[in-house]
């Protein structure tokens, strides 16, 4: 099925990523983040002393917040600082640091659709920077259903708001290069890197949809984990060679 | 005091309340060996499930919706308003979601929960794109007058699933949403047709006093823990056990919303459909529930 998109692109096909790190001198870690026209800035300060008031002191306890590009801060801009906050803590190793705080500040420098994605995409490279131990990183694509049933991958904020039905925003593990033999990290039959860390939909589909999307989320997520593998590598050696 | 050993012996030294309290992960690890929860439920039932609809009479609707021990009160207030430009047959509905320190210790005046900004966007996002409600009923006069529903969604107990109660006090509020009548009086204002007293005054919407209410979303909470899934978990089983995975469906079976914000385990396609399954079971046992209350109303 020929699907005629807005820029020209096709059903699977992600737009033009850019990533850079440690772009803040002041804090910890820092990266920006841009998918075609969105872009987000992600800065990590800590860890801290102390945690806040109703959280664990055995565990380190991890802070977001979530700054829009204009306007008052409201209900989404809290929605999009719990889901954050919750996929960070499972993607970093709490017991390394227990009783510190990590703040993630995230600041929305354009949203072009497929913002929640972008930003914990960002986020990540930001905790990469700042040097927090986390297990995996977590790959975060954005999959659109449209009327007639076909998905597409990476909406902009026209495709998202008015053409298409339904979007999920998906994280995944990224991908795992291991030097284990094939069958023996897998669980339940399944690779890790299939498991959902984060599942956000808005609008009405059907089940099968849903595991549509899922399918397509995981296809792209490899494509972003290879992305940001030869990112941060490439940046480690550049770095080398500076020191 | 010596630390516990792996195979829990302190179990026969300490009594069962401070075992709980100590190492709540290894009490519920222990049940969940049996298949069974410490309320005596099995692993995919819900709690006990009521509703009580015309709770508060003062409102044009209104519903109480008990989940176990978690209890919200849903009320809707009717308010005449112009209707934007660009949807000038269109009504409007607010909703706001209250979670007030009454409903838990953790709440405490003045410091908002942080739950409950994230609820509120959550149904309002749930009500609005599950297309339960046309708001082309809330019209009145095209382009001059149309109603506002305000719908506010009070928490008066947190204990565990606070987005499925809250859910289903709003289905059952709307359910039972009286809409008033109104007339057009001499200067072409929309009053309420009680307050002017004059019963020779044509009523604008005599016929239409209830909205109909297409394709209503009923959601299931589940808990992930290692292999287990856990419907319909306490506030308890909510702290201890991280992942959480919320599936909203209609009455059509489309899924309306499946929210799994972050936690330690990851979801694979198998325990996905395992959630939906288990949701789709419950939504049975919701529309059954609605119906008996909206049924249970009328003979009154």
């Amino acid at each position: 099925m020929e699907v005629d998109r807005e820029d020209g692109r096709s059903q699977n096909q992600l737009r033009p990523l850019a990533c850079s790190r440690n772009i803040l001198h002041r804090a910890h870690g820092s990266a920006s983040w841009s998918q075609g026209d969105t872009k987000v800035l992600a800065a990590v300060y800590g860890p801290k002393a102390g945690t806040k008031k109703n959280e664990n002191p055995e565990k380190a306890c991890i802070e977001v917040i979530w700054k829009p590009k204009t306007g008052q801060i409201g209900k989404p801009e809290k929605e999009y600082e719990m889901i954050l906050k919750r996929t960070l803590e499972s993607v970093c190793i709490l017991t390394v640091n227990p009783n510190t705080t990590t703040s993630i500040i995230v600041q929305v420098v354009n949203d072009d659709g497929a913002l929640l994605p972008s930003a914990i995409n960002a986020a990540c490279m930001a905790l990469v920077d700042a040097g927090i131990p986390m297990k995996h990183l977590a790959v975060a694509v954005c999959c659109c259903v449209a009327k007639s049933g076909y998905v597409i991958l990476d909406p902009t904020k026209l495709e998202e708001q008015q053409k298409m039905k339904a979007f999920a925003y998906l994280v995944f593990p990224n991908s795992v290069h291991s030097v284990l033999p094939e069958g023996s990290l897998r669980v339940e039959g399944e690779p890790i890197e299939n498991g959902i860390i984060t599942s956000v939909t808005h609008g009405i589909m059907s089940v099968d949809d849903y595991f549509y999307c899922l399918e397509r989320g995981r296809a792209a997520s490899v494509k972003l984990s290879d992305f940001l593998r030869r990112n941060l590598q490439q940046q480690s050696t550049d770095s080398s060679k500076a020191g | 005091m010596g630390l516990p050993n792996a195979s829990g012996d302190l179990s026969t030294e300490v009594e069962v309340d401070a075992f709980r309290r100590l190492f709540p992960l290894r009490f519920y690890e222990k049940h969940l060996l049996e298949s069974i929860r410490p309320d005596a439920r099995p692993l995919g039932r819900a709690r006990e499930t009521t509703i009580a609809l015309g709770a508060v009479a003062s409102a044009n609707g209104s519903a109480l919706a008990k989940i176990g021990s978690t209890t919200m009160l849903a009320a809707i207030k009717m308010e005449v308003m112009t209707p934007s430009l660009e949807t000038p047959d269109e009504g409007c509905i607010a909703i706001d979601f209250h979670m007030p320190p009454i409903c838990s210790p953790i709440v405490r005046p003045g410091r908002p929960a942080e739950a409950a900004p994230v609820v509120a966007k959550q149904l309002s996002d749930t009500i609005l794109s599950s297309g339960m409600i046309n708001l082309k009923e809330l019209s009145l006069v095209s382009g001059k007058a149309a109603w506002m529903a305000y719908l506010d969604i009070y928490c008066l107990d947190a204990d565990g699933a606070l987005f499925d109660t809250a859910l289903l006090s709003a289905v059952a509020a709307f359910s039972h949403l009286e809409i008033p009548v109104v007339s057009l009086n001499d200067d072409g204002k929309i009053v309420l047709s009680e307050e002017q007293g004059l019963s020779d005054r044509e009523p604008v919407n005599k016929e239409k006093r209830k909205i109909n209410l297409s394709s209503v979303p009923f959601s299931l909470t589940c808990v992930l823990h290692k292999n287990y899934i856990l419907a319909d978990p306490t506030a308890e089983e909510e702290s201890i056990m991280d992942t959480i995975v919320t599936v909203v469906l209609d009455s059509s079976s489309q899924l309306v919303s499946l929210q799994k914000p972050g936690g330690t385990v990851l979801a694979y396609t198998s325990a996905i459909q395992d959630c939906i399954a288990l949701t789709r079971q419950r939504v049975k046992e919701l529309q059954k529930i609605l119906e008996e209350a909206i049924s249970g109303m009328e003979v009154d």
